[in-house]
């Protein structure tokens, strides 16, 4: 059973964190990422850019509108995802409870049961 | 869970082709055994709708074929078959929407192979077998449920596990575990029968689809999960205590008999024990809540007058219960850990209890379980309760004194009730009959209303 956790925190820049902290982020991630791995469970992952980097397109009565920033403009972000093969939802939420951006103080992780996946362009059931 | 054998030993034995006997045979399935067969329909496939609803059909065949054909040697092993093919053929429906379409031979082919693949189904179909003679062709007879293993506590660790929102998971477990219909659980929560139809729909496929495991969490995570199931069940008793007066009897003993069920497949929680002790300790006095002499022939509770419980009669209390409640909460106890919150409540239901015995309530035990319940599980209500003692030992002032402070209880009814008794004992009779008023504006239950508007009654009159 595929699940996909949502990582939402508040965005951070370079700066407002500092080398240190920043180091420590990256390293956390790491060791998720290959905790995840050495398991047998990511079938993906991404970290995303801060959602000032973002391009929100809206459909508006037959016009589309090019917007810059996120869809939701809120204070915590989607910063990134995770794709894990699991068999039930408590596997998914412990994995869950490891993910770095649980320690930010602030955020959360949605953890998203997949419906369908494409497998060379097609789509697949999840189960 | 001896009882339960017990009456699973009777089914067996009612062997005969004779109607009545069949449809109480079925009757009495569907009581002792409908959570243990949803439990193992749904443990493989996380679908309870599907498995309630083969279990329904399974029942409905059994309530046809039973009568003619005699009742089985086993008559859970049977439903639980029935139900299983019926499972299976809802997934081949299934299956063959979602796939290319198959003419009707080779459907019919892979359906055969997939009863005669089974490990515990028999070659021919359950509903051939019965309409053969269930009685003279059983290859059942060798299936024991009872060996197949329990999966309720799994169950009830889905209903409340924390995926599900805790208001959904007492009304789920009184429709899966204990089979009652949305319909009447609709009438116990007091929300309109299309409401909760649709809020247990939806945690059922919830259930389904986000992959909530039936698995009883391991010691680590066991502490973490047990509370919401403990409350759960909790919630069954006091929903099921309290039932409206149109609401059957019989719902107070299955709360019961669900505590007892979940202490027993934990055998070594005390918190579960103290549960399971707790709603046979209030189960025991549940009759004499009410006055049943003097609403003889009235059909409706509603009708008969409430009796607080320091007016009860205690030979009215049922005292196979006091003792069955009081084995489970020397269950309870482990040397060397404290009281947990149910034990604690458990233990003051038990020396109200004891005035069965003693003839007199220990005020002073009660003072001393009510501190310790609000220093483990601190709530307004065992603020409340305790003040309300400290008023029978140091007198109505010292226990006015002890109420929390209106502001924080404002909408509580027992802060009022409490109030106005004490007011009432103090003589402060013009504010207790206010407070009474406002206790008795409170309830939703019509028999304490009139209760408390009779003593706002009396409390005027001495005002007067």
């Amino acid at each position: 059973m595929r699940y996909t956790l949502l990582l939402h925190y508040p965005e951070m820049t370079a700066d407002d964190l500092g080398p240190e902290a920043l180091a420590e982020g990256q390293e956390a991630f790491s060791s998720y990422a290959a905790t995840l791995h050495s398991a047998g469970v990511l079938l993906g992952a991404e970290v995303l850019q801060p959602s000032s980097s973002t391009t929100t397109l809206r459909a508006d009565g037959g016009t589309v509108q090019v917007q810059d920033g996120p869809f939701a403009d809120t204070k915590d972000q989607l910063g990134g995802t995770f794709v894990i093969d699991v068999p039930d939802l408590d596997t998914a939420i412990e994995w869950a409870k490891q993910a770095p951006s649980m320690d930010y103080g602030a955020g959360g992780v949605e953890v998203r049961p997949g419906a369908v996946h494409t497998v060379d362009g097609v789509w697949t059931a999840n189960g | 869970m001896n009882a339960e054998a017990d009456d699973a030993d009777d089914a067996r034995a009612a062997g005969t082709p004779d109607p009545a006997a069949a449809a109480a045979s079925v009757e009495l399935a569907a009581r002792v055994s409908y959570g243990r067969l949803v439990a193992l329909l749904a443990a493989s496939t996380g679908d309870l709708a599907l498995a309630e609803d083969a279990l329904a059909g399974a029942f409905e065949q059994a309530l046809k074929t039973w009568p003619d054909a005699g009742v089985p040697d086993n008559p859970e092993g049977w439903l639980l078959t029935v139900a299983r093919n019926r499972q299976r053929d809802a997934w081949k429906s299934a299956e063959r929407r979602l796939t290319a379409p198959l003419d009707d031979d080779a459907g019919a082919a892979r359906s055969n192979a997939g009863s005669a693949g089974s490990d515990v189904a028999p070659r021919a179909r359950p509903d051939a077998v019965a309409s053969a003679g269930a009685a003279s062709v059983d290859p059942l007879a060798d299936l024991d449920p009872f060996a197949i293993g329990d999966k309720r506590l799994e169950l009830l660790f889905v209903c409340a596990h924390p995926a599900i929102d805790a208001a959904v998971r007492t009304p789920l477990m009184l429709q899966v575990v204990l089979g009652f219909e949305s319909a009447q659980i609709a009438t116990a929560f007091a929300v309109p029968p299309a409401a909760m139809a649709q809020r247990l729909v939806r945690a059922k496929r919830r259930i389904r689809d986000a992959r909530i495991p039936f698995a009883v969490p391991d010691r680590r995570a066991m502490p973490e999960r047990l509370p919401a199931v403990l409350e759960a069940v909790y919630g069954c008793h006091a929903i099921t205590w309290r039932a409206p007066a149109d609401a059957p009897d019989s719902m107070a003993g299955e709360a019961q008999y669900l505590a007892v069920t979940l202490a027993a497949l934990l055998e070594h929680e005390t918190e579960a024990w103290g549960l399971a002790s707790l709603v046979t300790l209030s189960l025991a006095r549940r009759g004499s809540r009410v006055d049943h002499e003097a609403g003889a022939g009235a059909p409706a509770a509603a009708s008969r007058p409430f009796i607080p419980l320091d007016e009860q009669d205690p030979t009215t209390w049922d005292a196979a219960l006091i003792a069955e409640g009081g084995e489970y909460l020397r269950r309870a106890s482990a040397p060397g850990r404290p009281p947990g919150r149910f034990q604690l409540e458990a233990a003051i239901e038990a020396v109200h209890c004891d005035r069965r015995r003693m003839g007199v309530t220990d005020w002073a035990a009660l003072r001393t379980l009510y501190l310790a319940l609000n220093g483990v599980a601190p709530s307004l209500g065992a603020r409340v309760a305790l003040a309300a003692v400290i008023g029978r030992i140091d007198g109505p002032d010292a226990g006015l004194a002890a109420l929390p402070p209106e502001a924080d209880a404002s909408t509580f009814q027992p802060w009022w009730a409490a109030r106005a008794d004490l007011l009432a004992r103090a003589g402060r009779a013009p504010e207790a009959s206010d407070a009474f008023a406002r206790a008795a504006e409170l309830t939703d239950d019509e028999a304490v209303r009139a209760h408390l508007l009779a003593r706002r009654d009396e409390a005027t009159g001495r005002a007067d």
